[in-house]
């Protein structure tokens, strides 16, 4: 299955240039060989170092309280307890929030304001030790009122943690107003827990003088390093993180690594020894942030032939009780309220809203899929109202190339292809007869009934904060060839750093055994920005081309004048360095090099070009560029108890030319499924305390693997290299496939329909349980929804 | 008697006698063992990272199972040979067959599950008559969650792992075979210590005795429950009485009159045996007990001892009117099952008391028995509710007799006496199918909880008659309710 340099052969590669070896091939995970022996190193399987502390947070039991007392003496005298450690106890600033808001103390010490905030850190020999002794404490709270969800927000005078955003174009009072047709709904989306399997963990030692290395599960060593200054009250040149690789991140590790990390180097700096938190799974569920869930009010004027004229919405999200990343989160949603459809008069209105539960933060699209399930809402409604074919209606709102190309918030659409994409997967997966058959099949079926849908992605590529468009990377080539790269990107399974190593092959024309990824550590690379927004491949990939050509400019520069040749008749290539008509080794040359005194060691730097986004104007080009794709989604569901299962799925993705074919079919497969899982089986439930009740996989259920499409069919499209100048012309992977999730709940309204003979949108939320499944079968049948 | 626990890992033999009864095999790999290829994800055995191979002598026959380490205690691996990922590569080195076709599969991302699914697959490859198709590697990798890839890769491995000739641990059977045969020595263990007593007792004398002895020691067979105690608990557990391997505790005795299971006979070995007196049942919910890894472990007994509400085993077997063998000392006394859950944690069972065996008679021709578990997930979940029926139909259609039971309905599994006795006497027809349904209106006041409504669990209790008369009234009311069936023929047809 692979040749000798580890290419599966799966996946053909194409394109003009491009070097064997390099990138744009299905090479397989740099760490995959390593993953199926179990030898691949995760923070907690490290070798611990003398005398190790173990942690366990005490968290809180309520919602929202002022802690009257907190009585720790029974927790210091356990077993095997070597200290406990509160707020009082932090040397710098009792304070974490990512965004700088001041609204997130590490450990609470006068008022808690969510069902599981850390209030004091258990540092002991062993971690069954620690975890004993945390259930000791006597916290006495006296109850204050607790907010928990969107409604009682609202009720509550709306209190928000972030700037409510308004992004405008046009007049939408009076293109609502003349519009021929007009409808109005809500839809109410649900979170998501991660579910990362590797659970937040962090291992601090202390250092010389103030030093502290922390090794962290982090998505963003660069905030994490900037953290643990903050709480030692250290500058960042005393304090490294690293991260190898992650078991999972999926934006849960973004800033909700923080808390463990410094808690980690809190405790080793006050005891000078090193000190380890790996949370227990329920601990994680309970502390961490999730997906924010959203409610979603829309009114839209439309045209009988199905064209929307004017778009309202008002997106109100669960913020939870801390701004952490709420602000951009919901801003993301707002960016993506149109996925892929031009909106003449629009008005986005956002309520980033401040609750006693856990502070929702980055997920996997990062509220964008939101705003596009709200989008797919308003295109089913039009599609019910008009009778017409959703997939029309989605064909003629679709944003043009050349006008109707202009988006909510001004920036025009240069390279739209969802009226290409949409049809052409409607003919590969044969949709129209599909649908058609599927109306068939429920017309003689009294209690399973068929339902297929077609969803398009458009997802804005580039943070939206402009100065993380930025990265770094730090490349050496030793004398005996061999290379090393580091930057500042971090792999949570993605294949970043796969990637990286193919963009340092395609360069030096080398092999994977000659080249080196090395642990991500702020010590070698600075200042970076967290592997996030789907930028990893985009942003770090250029940096380290950047680096690599560096060290090439120099080592063309040497070759040329040592073996007296033009600098053009240079060449890298898989069979060794063409210099003139002779073929060298890489190795031979770099000996050469650095007897000639060559540097070969560069860090490369890069900026994403052409952005920028003024949030207070909502004028800019926030994106790079727009990744596509679509969905095609068939189910079936029972309506005697509302199990659902989907039956085939057909994707068409759009990766630009690919960096590396199968691991962003990976990306696709494995997105999907995630997607799909946010909006079928996932669902969180906190009861009337607050306290999170689906806090592990016993009562969370992510997709298992009978969960997956019985029939899978995922392809990237051809021959479309990224317009704009990216990373070898590729396009960004990572969330734009989550969205592919959408086409699931659509074709399960769509079989909910049959059941009013397609007269009436079902108006189905997510998650769309069995439960709810049932009950809008139920309204639908009945005409009067059952009691919640 | 004797003072110490022995077990292999790997090649390993290790004897162990200040071990702490309830310590965990995952805690012990990875801390005391430095073993860590074996991961833990959620430390409650539904992730399945953690998975390990746990072979075992059965007779003369050497079974290989995948187990869940994190809620396994080391103390009941005694006369086992552990095999982890750190086992898996061939003595040359090379990859195993599932291994490397992981590699070339791309079967990993984040990795960090991979050990865990490898353990399962290396496992299913060994299991008994192991259908090729696909519902037969979902089942193998229930027990398994992957967060990354969305499984597709996993299963294009699996695929290629199958096709893949024996592995070396095949050209080692022999030799496990008689290192395990030689740790047989048929004593009784005994261990204590400041962490606990262990009692491991050699045969159902010997644990009658010790329960006696003790009323309050926990007995122990697959810990698919009470390891949670432990894990997420951190319950102290003062004496715990391990019964996996009593011999006499895991008899199944098939005969004309139906099956007997022993209290140590674990789901996964009752499963042919209860296929073939329920064979509907079977197919539809003993294989959504758990995953392989729970059904490797957990016994059917346990799952009636541990009284919970929402034990899938319970309903199946009261509708299968199935009786409880209960032992105390030398006395002993059968009851019906359902008779057994007095309230939510209370059992008809008394100081010193245990559970011995279960049996189930053989259903009449004319008899039809029907279960369906309803959950958010379909596998490896907790039912929201489960429905078990058992139906004597006349040949003139006259339903002669009726049980109805239900999991998740109320503090207990629970018969529905009011729709059974809306059933019984009369004809399976609309009519009565109309009335059962308006009886189990009457029959459960369910919760509310994070799996289902009180609404929720109340309709698809209802529907399940519904659902009862789709699949086995009269022929001209009998129509397709499963959503997984309706699944596999559309793919067919649309791929013929």
């Amino acid at each position: 299955m692979a040749d000798g340099n580890g290419f599966a052969t799966t996946a053909p590669a194409s394109g003009d240039g491009i070097v064997a070896g390099g990138a744009s091939r299905s090479l397989r995970h740099e760490s995959a060989a390593m993953h199926v022996q179990g030898s691949a190193a995760y923070i907690d399987d490290l070798p611990e170092p003398r005398g190790t502390l173990h942690l366990v947070p005490g968290l809180s039991a309520r919602a929202h309280a002022r802690i009257v007392s907190m009585d720790l003496d029974a927790v210091r005298q356990a077993e095997g307890v070597v200290g406990v450690y509160t707020a009082a106890d932090i040397p710098g600033e009792n304070q974490i929030s990512p965004v700088g808001k001041g609204d997130e103390p590490l450990l609470a010490s006068t008022e808690v304001s969510f069902y599981g905030q850390p209030l004091f850190v258990v540092a002991a020999t062993t971690r069954m030790a620690a975890r004993r002794a945390v259930r000791l404490a006597r916290v006495e709270y006296e109850d204050l009122p607790a907010i928990l969800n969107v409604a009682e927000a609202r009720a509550a005078g709306s209190p928000m943690v972030w700037r409510p955003m308004e992004m405008k174009r046009g007049d939408v009072v009076a293109g609502l107003e003349h519009a021929p047709r007009r409808l109005s709904g809500r839809i109410t989306v649900g979170g998501q827990e991660h579910f990362y399997l590797e659970g937040q963990i962090a291992l601090a030692r202390p250092g010389e003088e103030g030093e502290m290395h922390v090794t962290s599960s982090t998505q963003h060593p660069t905030e994490t390093q900037h953290m643990v200054a903050h709480v030692l009250d250290r500058r960042a040149n005393l304090v490294t993180v690293e991260v190898r690789r992650m078991g999972g991140g999926f934006g849960g590790k973004e800033t909700q690594a923080n808390a463990c990390a410094c808690l980690s180097a809190l405790v080793a700096d006050l005891t000078g020894r090193a000190a380890k938190m790996r949370l227990d799974r329920d601990d994680d569920m309970t502390m961490t942030g999730k997906r924010h869930d959203f409610v979603i009010d829309y009114d839209v004027g439309y045209t009988d032939e199905g064209h929307i004229l004017a778009v309202d919405m008002v997106l109100a999200a669960r913020c939870g009780w801390s701004a952490d990343l709420s602000g951009p989160v919901i801003d993301r949603a707002l960016f993506h309220a149109d996925n892929a459809y031009f909106y003449p008069d629009v008005r986005l209105r956002s309520e980033p809203l401040r609750t006693n539960t856990q502070s929702n933060t980055a997920y996997r699209g990062f509220g964008g899929p939101q705003g596009i399930v709200a989008a797919e809402r308003v295109i089913e409604e039009i599609a019910f109202a008009t009778g017409l074919d959703p997939l029309e209606v989605r064909l003629r709102n679709a944003y043009g190339t050349h006008d109707r190309n202009v988006t909510p918030y001004n920036m025009v659409v240069e390279d739209s292809i969802t009226a290409d994409v949409l049809p052409e997967l409607a003919r590969r997966c044969h949709y129209v007869k599909r649908r058609e058959a599927c109306r068939a099949f429920n017309a003689g079926s009294p209690y399973l009934r068929r339902g297929i849908a077609i969803t398009p992605v458009k997802f804005g590529i580039s943070f939206t904060a402009t100065h993380y468009n930025q990265a770094g990377a730090l490349v050496h080539v030793y004398t005996d060839g061999s290379v090393q790269v580091n930057h500042g990107g971090t792999e949570m399974g993605q294949g970043l750093h796969t990637k990286m190593v193919q963009v340092v092959m395609r360069e030096l024309g080398l092999g994977t055994d000659q080249v080196r990824i090395t642990a991500t550590t702020t010590g070698k690379v600075p200042n970076t920005s967290a592997t996030a927004a789907s930028s990893g491949a985009d942003l770090n990939g250029m940096a380290v081309l950047d680096a690599v050509r560096r060290i090439k400019r120099r080592l063309v520069e040497f070759a040329a004048g040592h073996w007296n040749v033009a600098e053009d008749d240079v060449r890298f290539a898989p069979d060794g360095v063409h210099v003139g008509q002779k073929v060298i080794a890489f190795s031979h040359l770099t000996r050469q090099a650095y007897f000639a005194r060559v540097s070969m060691s560069a860090n490369g730097f890069y900026k994403t070009p052409k952005i920028s986004w003024n949030g207070d104007t909502g004028q800019g080009r926030p994106f790079y560029y727009f990744a596509y794709g679509a969905a095609c989604s068939e189910v079936v569901i029972d309506l005697l108890t509302g199990e659902m299962k989907i039956d085939r799925v057909d994707i068409l993705h759009d990766a630009g030319q690919s960096l590396n074919p199968v691991l962003d079919i990976g990306q696709v497969e494995g997105g999907f499924v995630q997607g799909a899982g946010w909006l079928t089986c996932e669902e969180l439930v906190w009861d009337k305390a607050g306290r999170l009740r689906t806090h592990a996989p016993s009562t969370y259920k992510i997709p298992a693997c009978s969960d997956r499409p019985r029939v899978f069919n995922v392809e990237l499209l051809e021959n479309a290299p990224n317009r704009e100048y990216s990373i070898f012309r590729s396009k960004a992977v990572g969330e734009p496939p989550f969205v592919h999730g959408v086409s699931v709940l659509q074709a399960v309204s769509d079989a909910l329909a049959s059941l009013d003979d397609y007269r009436t949108c079902p108006r189905l939320d997510a998650p769309a349980t069995p439960e709810m499944i049932l009950r809008v079968a139920e309204r639908m049948r009945h005409g009067n929804p059952p009691a919640a | 008697m004797r003072h110490g626990i022995r077990f292999y890992v790997g090649n390993e033999c290790h004897t162990l006698a200040d071990v702490a009864p309830t310590r965990t095999l995952l805690d012990w790999l990875r801390e005391d063992r430095g073993l860590t290829g074996t991961k833990e994800g959620c430390n409650e055995g539904d992730c399945g990272a953690c998975t390990v191979l746990v072979v075992r002598l059965e007779g003369d026959r050497l079974v290989w199972r995948a187990v869940n380490a994190c809620i396994q205690f080391v103390s009941m691996l005694d006369g086992a040979q552990v095999l982890t990922i750190e086992d898996v590569r061939a003595p040359d080195g090379s990859l195993h067959p599932v291994q490397q076709a992981m590699v070339d599969q791309h079967g990993s991302q984040c990795g960090f599950c991979t050990p865990g699914f490898v353990m399962s697959m290396v496992a299913g490859r060994k299991a008994d008559g192991l259908a090729q198709d696909e519902h037969a590697i979902d089942d193998m990798l229930a027990g398994n969650l992957c967060r990354c890839t969305g499984y597709a890769p996993i299963v294009r491995a699996m695929r290629q792992a199958m096709e893949a000739g024996p592995d070396h641990f095949d050209a080692q059977a022999h030799a496990i075979a008689d290192r395990l045969r030689a740790l047989r020595d048929g004593a009784t263990v005994e261990l204590g210590g400041p962490a606990g007593r262990l009692t491991i007792p050699a045969t159902g004398d010997a644990l009658a005795q010790t329960m006696l002895a003790d009323p309050d020691a926990r007995i122990v067979a697959g810990a698919t429950d009470v390891g949670l105690w432990v894990t997420k608990g951190m319950r102290d557990l003062p004496h715990i009485v391990t019964i996996g391997q009593v011999p006499d505790l895991r008899r199944i005795e098939c005969s004309a009159d139906g099956v007997y299971l022993g209290a140590a006979v674990t789901w996964q070995e009752a499963r042919a045996a209860l296929a073939d007196i329920l064979p509907q049942p079977d197919a539809e919910v003993i294989r959504r007990i758990g995953s392989v890894q729970v059904r490797n472990s957990g016994t059917v007994c346990g799952n009636i001892a541990n009284g919970s509400p929402i034990g899938d085993g319970p309903p199946v077997l009261i509708a299968a009117g199935a009786k409880l063998h209960l032992r105390r000392g030398d006395a002993r006394r059968v009851i019906a099952l359902e008779d057994f859950f007095i309230d939510y944690g209370k059992q008809d069972r008394a100081p010193g008391e245990f559970v011995e065996g279960v049996s189930i008679p053989r259903p009449t021709p004319d008899t039809v028995v029907r279960a369906w578990k309803v959950s958010k997930r379909f596998d490896q979940d907790i039912s929201a509710i489960l429905g078990a029926f058992s139906l004597t139909i006349a040949p003139d259609g006259t339903i002669t007799n009726a049980r109805v039971a239900f999991g998740g309905m109320a503090a207990t599994p629970r018969r529905a006496s009011r729709t059974e006795a809306a059933l019984e006497g009369r004809k399976w027809d609309e009519t009565t199918l109309a009335a059962a349904r308006q009886a189990m209106m009457d029959d459960f006041a369910p919760i509310t909880d994070m799996r289902a409504s009180d609404w929720y669990r109340r309709t698809v209790a209802a529907n399940l008659l519904t659902r009862l008369y789709a699949d086995c009234g009269p022929r001209d009311a009998r129509a397709q309710t499963s959503v997984r069936a309706a699944c596999t023929a559309a793919g067919e047809h649309a791929h013929g």
